[in-house]
């Protein structure tokens, strides 16, 4: 997972000069949003469901050795081979290992966060494996060599016009409509010949039980079914804090996720496997346990609750900053407000410091949040760090003497009424819209209130505030 | 790579501080669960709840009297172009309608599923508040792949085997998957994308036809 050097201010203004993408954003985001809050309001204990998934992912985070422990246990018992993985090039090998193992040069995957962060495709290609992507949207975008800008709907910035062209190109050249149905049959109809004679599926996993070795997958349109059930061998890769204690813990995350992330009471398909089974599905079965830096957010008490994240997406929905920059302007496999604040801890906050200030920090990601996670707190606590980790001498000097003048009042005095004098040139409509460099990267983007003619106190005697 | 595993513990235990020794199931904390476990409707009101939730996904859905099964099983095929369909080897008597090909899953390979047209299946649980059937590969719903490569799927769904809320359906399965290990598969709705301009489109990958029949009484 990398980062853009130029950092999100100046991605995002490049990005928000796209029409195209702000206009399918605005539309899609908008969409979601109104689906959300319908089946959100239908569920009367949506609260305390939030409560129950805050809780869970906590307990799971505090314990997360001995659950883990015991999932590999639960694993092993039902036929499975469990790996450990400390980063993504691990992990990757891991695969490779699979794949070379039973000889092929093709798996079919289904859409997995966790494998995009590892850049498992990549990796797997180095070694002569082509990874297919089975979901559409991820179909569309391995074809043309783009990326994902969204979690949920990882191809919303390309219109219907663009994948048809794509689709002549490559996997459909017969085809003469932009109709989505159209376009969805071609991609049925290419993937199913490979769905039937793949050897190796790979997938993530939304969920594992530590007390059962289960793991759950959430999609809708049945290519995860297809990974995880047609061919003979299967490789799921998870973060190590993807766990729940108990299957009985599922009723709250299977209540939570769907209605959250694509505003449905319950997604299509649901798949739930516990090691294999006679004579259905896989009958090797490879599951990796991937840390990457989650053990490194862990270590962080405020910053930890990033990890309790069940990758809904709601937050990205309700952003005002990701509905119109979109997921490219961060840089990162996990965009938006949970983006902001897993990104940096993951890979290093000195490694991603202007993500934690790509928010307006109204708060509105919390309340749409299914496991609650306080992503404002998150983001001040890591624009702390930024601040720590980056040195800028000029702003620094800048705080250094606002603090001086802030600490005696004659001091303030002082310098309010040499602001009077000194803005009089740049007030235009009781605004200041441009101040001169350095300080206009300021005003750049916002507007500035003149210092006022006389302060409070002068206005009603020093008294007055007192009393 | 048990280096790795090692490792990876150790980074664990050291994040969480506390000595940086082994957590044990003792520290595990009780969670609050103040959320409704049971829905407590009566039942005839969770079967029509389910039936309409289960027409929201566009799946077409009917509650039929037991005597009338085999003739709308039949019907149902044959509107959606079924004539050949695999059946599972539990599937009942009362639910293989004579006038349609039914070829039993005696190890078909995945490419002879995909030349089938259809299967009818059971279930082992339906959710009303979401519209959901549960299949858990038992004899009368067989593997997976039986409900997944055919492009239609007709279940039969028993009035008793309705329940209100997604925790009393885990509940029921809460065994099924800690003593048995057997697979589960949710299905709500025939397969569906809205990747494309978020404009929903019905049938991917999975089936793209779902016919749901709700029954009074067991076989």
């Amino acid at each position: 997972m990398t980062v853009p050097a130029e950092g999100f201010p100046a991605a995002a203004s490049r990005e928000l000069r796209n029409r195209q993408l702000r206009r399918n954003l605005g539309q899609a985001t908008s969409t979601i949003r109104a689906k959300r809050a319908n089946v959100v309001a239908e569920v009367p204990d949506w609260e305390q469901l939030r409560a129950a998934g805050s809780a869970i992912k906590a307990d799971v985070m505090a314990n997360l050795d001995s659950y883990l422990l015991q999932f590999e246990q639960a694993l092993t018992a039902a036929g499975a081979t469990v790996h450990w993985a400390r980063d993504g090039a691990e992990a990757c090998a891991i695969v490779a290992q699979v794949a070379r193992a039973h000889g092929v040069s093709e798996v079919v995957k289904v859409k997995s966060l966790t494998t995009d962060e590892i850049a498992l495709n990549e990796s797997l290609g180095r070694e002569g494996i082509h990874a297919l992507e089975t979901d559409f949207a991820e179909l569309i975008l391995q074809l043309d060599g783009d990326w994902s800008s969204h979690i949920l709907v990882p191809a919303i910035h390309r219109n219907r016009t663009e994948i048809r062209n794509l689709f002549r190109r490559t996997i459909a050249p017969e085809i003469d409509s932009d109709d989505p149905a159209v376009l969805a049959e071609a991609a049925r109809r290419y993937l199913r010949e490979r769905f039937l004679s793949a050897e190796v599926g790979v997938s993530g996993a939304n969920f594992g039980v530590a007390e059962t070795g289960t793991l759950c997958v959430v999609e809708s349109e049945g290519n995860g079914r297809m990974c995880t059930t047609l061919p003979p061998v299967l490789v799921s890769i998870l973060g190590i804090e993807k766990l729940v204690p108990s299957f009985t813990d599922l009723e709250v995350f299977l209540q939570l996720l769907p209605r959250s992330s694509t505003g449905e009471r319950m997604n299509p398909y649901t798949s739930l496997w516990t090691g294999v089974s006679d004579g259905d599905g896989p009958q090797e079965l490879h599951v990796v346990l991937l840390d990457n830096g989650r053990t490194r957010v862990l270590r962080d008490e405020v910053g930890r609750q990033a990890l309790h994240c069940i990758r809904c997406s709601a937050c990205l929905n309700v952003c005002p900053v990701y509905s119109r920059t979109g997921g490219h302007a961060y840089g990162s496999v996990y965009p938006g407000p949970i983006g902001a604040i897993l990104t940096p801890q993951l890979i290093g906050i000195e490694n991603a410091p202007t993500l934690p200030f790509a928010s307006s920090l109204c708060g509105a990601c919390y309340d749409a949040c299914p496991v609650k996670i306080d992503i404002p707190r998150v983001l001040l606590h890591l624009r702390e760090q930024a601040v720590e980790a980056v040195d800028k001498p000029a702003e620094r000097l800048a705080m250094g003497a606002a603090a001086w003048v802030f600490r005696r009042s004659d001091r303030m005095r002082l310098v309010q009424r040499l602001m009077r004098v000194l803005q009089r040139p740049l007030v235009r409509d009781g605004r200041i819209r441009r101040l001169p460099r350095p300080l206009s990267a300021w005003t750049r983007t916002r507007d500035l209130r003149p210092v006022a003619e006389s302060s409070f106190v002068e206005r009603n005697g020093s008294g007055a505030a007192r009393r | 790579m048990s280096d790795a595993r090692e490792a990876i513990l150790r980074r664990i235990r050291s994040a969480l501080g506390d000595g940086n020794a082994p957590t044990q199931t003792g520290d595990r904390q009780e969670i609050g669960r103040e959320y409704r476990r049971t829905d407590g409707r009566a039942q005839d009101t969770l079967v029509e709840l389910f039936c309409e939730r289960v027409g929201d996904y566009r799946a077409e859905v009917q509650r039929i009297a037991s005597a009338a099964l085999e003739d709308a099983l039949t019907a149902a095929a044959l509107r959606s172009g079924g004539r050949r369909l695999v059946v599972p080897p539990g599937l009942p008597a009362e639910w293989r309608p004579a006038q349609l090909e039914l070829v039993p899953d005696a190890e078909l390979t995945t490419a002879e599923l995909d030349e089938l047209d259809g299967v009818i299946t059971g279930c082992t649980v339906a959710i009303a508040e979401t519209g959901t059937i549960v299949l858990t590969s038992d004899a009368h719903e067989g593997r997976r792949a039986l409900s997944l490569v055919p492009d239609l799927h007709i279940c039969i769904v028993q009035a008793s085997q309705i329940v209100g809320t997604v925790p009393e359906a885990l509940a029921q399965l809460a065994p099924v998957v800690s003593a048995e290990r057997r697979p589960l598969t949710f299905i709500s709705g025939p397969s569906a994308t809205s990747d494309i301009e978020l404009k929903r489109v019905e049938g991917v990958h999975g089936p793209r036809k779902l016919v749901v029949f709700v029954t009074e009484e067991p076989p």
